[in-house]
């Protein structure tokens, strides 16, 4: 081949075109997501925090952090790219990354790429946020940094799975929240799941959201449900089955191609 | 001369079951100015969605310049440009910025010198910072066309490119065809206007029900079918042609006040001279006469009708 290995200027194009996209949305891509997130403090931390005051040594406020910046980031991440691949598929424009030198992997590089990146930047907006309202310290940043991002680009390649297979603006939602809040609430996002009897325990470790919030708080706070080694591998696996899942769908054309 | 696109035993079976392109072997030239004539749902566009990688082939392969496009797709498609016959743009996006994301998504770097020629040959400039949303169809069409252009093809694909678009953007474009035909672009279009495939293309395809029933080049294929036939207005009307007429190829319309005699614009003679020294012999006299050549149209919906190619043009 004379052309090059890796058309980076795709890749890039795809990416500052999804960036501004965002920067256009502004508003509903940033300040909606931190405000909700006050609410969530307001009403679980000032209220709720008021009677539980610690969780295995840290203040109930401080405890929800790290639950409530993963329940956005797996929210955002996958509407995100959901949304920034469906549109084209939904308007039409698609035809022009269809008949473009790109490939599989350069076309999810530029989604994948913004939208992860938009979900870190307002998870860190959110700790921001949280702040004010909550002094603490984060034990280990880098591994909160290292699982912000893991998580991010993975739910944001999930969203970018469902915006694929979406067949209308309905199931674009529904995949969210039918199945995704249900799994954070349930995935011990406002408490542990040490306070659970042994039964709904083992039960809780088929949700995949449980190993995300687990090895997040454990960077902030040292206290886990699971070990972080198996939270960074679990967060590892999940990705690889994202990855392969997107492999299969560019090689076949899976809703994409006629 | 060497094709530059060279489609062989290509078929495309939809998953409903409909086979939309049977079998098709098809060589575009070089620098030529192909138009892909053929009715709704012939598959016109199911071909140059192929070949630009749109929709999966079901059998059979297809090079642009030697590049296999499934197999080496990379060079293929950054060798085209695909202006689609759906008006599909982005509404929030700026005119500058989608031809500038258009030019680096088929991997070029930025080159605003040559953005700004694109915009300004297709009267686009004063609208670039305009988005797209806020733009008429005709604008958006040419939006369509600079996004194409924006890398530097060297094969165009014009799909219905002047459905729905005035008379005036209609000159504008072709102009613009005109001039990237001159520096030696590679064009293939496909129009319900005959008249512009007639007036534009070096050579014609037409395609019906999935197969390529011809290929020809423009000139040939106007002469080879191309008829003529002159109309006399007679001031009595015939009951027959009479025998004496016999020779030429005469028919009566409207009740014998018309005597239609048709030839062969191609033949070294026509012999209209002949029919007229025959008439006045037989003191037959006309009022009024007129002489209509078989267009483009004629020719063309003689063929997808399955009327034998000799009687195109024979309908008044």
């Amino acid at each position: 081949m004379s052309t090059p290995a890796i058309n980076t200027h795709a890749i890039l194009a795809i990416y500052k075109f999804e960036m501004s996209r965002t920067l256009r949305t502004i508003w509903q891509s940033i300040v909606s997501p931190v405000i909700s997130t006050s609410l969530y403090f307001v009403v679980f931390g000032a209220a709720i925090g008021s009677r539980i005051t610690e969780i295995e040594g840290v203040a109930y406020g401080a405890f929800i952090v790290p639950g409530l910046i993963m329940l956005m980031l797996l929210t955002q991440s996958t509407m995100n790219a959901s949304f920034g691949i469906y549109f084209p598929r939904f308007t039409g424009t698609i035809y022009e990354l269809l008949s473009a030198p790109v490939s599989s992997f350069e076309i999810a590089c530029g989604y994948v790429g913004a939208a992860a990146t938009k979900s870190v930047i307002l998870g860190l907006i959110i700790l921001a946020t949280s702040w004010l309202f909550v002094p603490m310290q984060i034990a280990h940043p880098f591994w909160m940094l290292g699982f912000l991002v893991l998580t991010a680009i993975t739910f944001s390649l999930f969203g970018f799975i469902i915006g694929i297979w979406a067949d209308g603006f309905e199931q674009l939602q529904i995949i969210p929240l039918l199945i995704l809040t249900p799994l954070t609430f349930l995935g011990g996002t406002f408490y542990s799941t040490h306070v659970l009897p042994p039964f709904w325990q083992t039960v809780t470790l088929f949700n995949p959201v449980v190993y995300l919030v687990s090895g997040f708080r454990w960077a902030f706070f040292e206290i886990a449900d699971v070990s972080p080694w198996v939270s960074l591998g679990m967060t590892l696996f999940f990705l690889s089955v994202c990855l392969v899942t997107i492999w299969w769908i560019f090689r076949t054309g899976y809703r994409l191609k006629k | 001369m060497p094709s530059i696109i060279s489609i062989n035993g290509l078929s495309k079976t939809y998953a409903s079951g409909f086979q939309a392109l049977k079998t098709i072997n098809l060589d575009i030239q070089r620098g030529e100015i192909f138009a892909l004539l053929g009715p709704n749902g012939a598959g016109k566009t199911t071909l140059i969605g192929v070949i630009c990688g749109i929709v999966n082939p079901s059998a059979g392969t297809v090079t642009v310049d030697g590049h296999d496009i499934v197999t080496d797709y990379r060079a293929a498609r950054s060798l085209i440009g695909l202006v689609p016959q759906e008006l599909t743009t982005d509404a929030f996006e700026t005119v500058w910025d989608t031809v500038s994301f258009s030019r680096g998504l088929f991997g070029k770097p930025k080159n605003p010198a040559h953005i700004e020629k694109i915009l300004r040959d297709l009267s686009l400039w004063d609208k670039k910072d305009n988005k797209i949303m806020t733009l008429s169809g005709g604008m958006k069409r040419r939006v369509l066309i600079a996004k194409a252009l924006s890398h530097e093809p060297t094969v165009l694909f014009l799909d219905e490119p002047t459905a729905g678009v005035d008379v005036e953007l209609r000159k504008d474009m072709w102009q613009v065809v005109r001039d990237l035909r001159a520096s030696g672009v590679t064009i293939i279009l496909t129009t319900h206007y005959i008249e512009e495939a007639e007036d534009m293309a070096d050579r014609i395809g037409v395609i019906s029900k999935g197969e390529i029933i011809l290929v020809e080049n423009k000139v040939e294929l106007m002469r080879k079918l191309g008829k003529k036939q002159l109309t006399l207005h007679l001031q009595k009307p015939l009951d027959a042609v009479p025998a004496e007429l016999a020779v030429h190829n005469l028919a009566l319309a409207d009740a014998g006040n018309e005597l239609v005699f048709t030839y062969d614009t191609a033949a070294e003679r026509t012999g209209v001279t002949a029919l007229l020294s025959d008439l006045a012999r037989l003191n037959i006299r006309f009022r009024d006469l007129q002489t209509t050549q078989s267009s483009l149209e004629d020719i063309f919906i003689g063929l997808v009708t399955d009327r034998p190619a000799a009687s195109a043009g024979a309908a008044p």
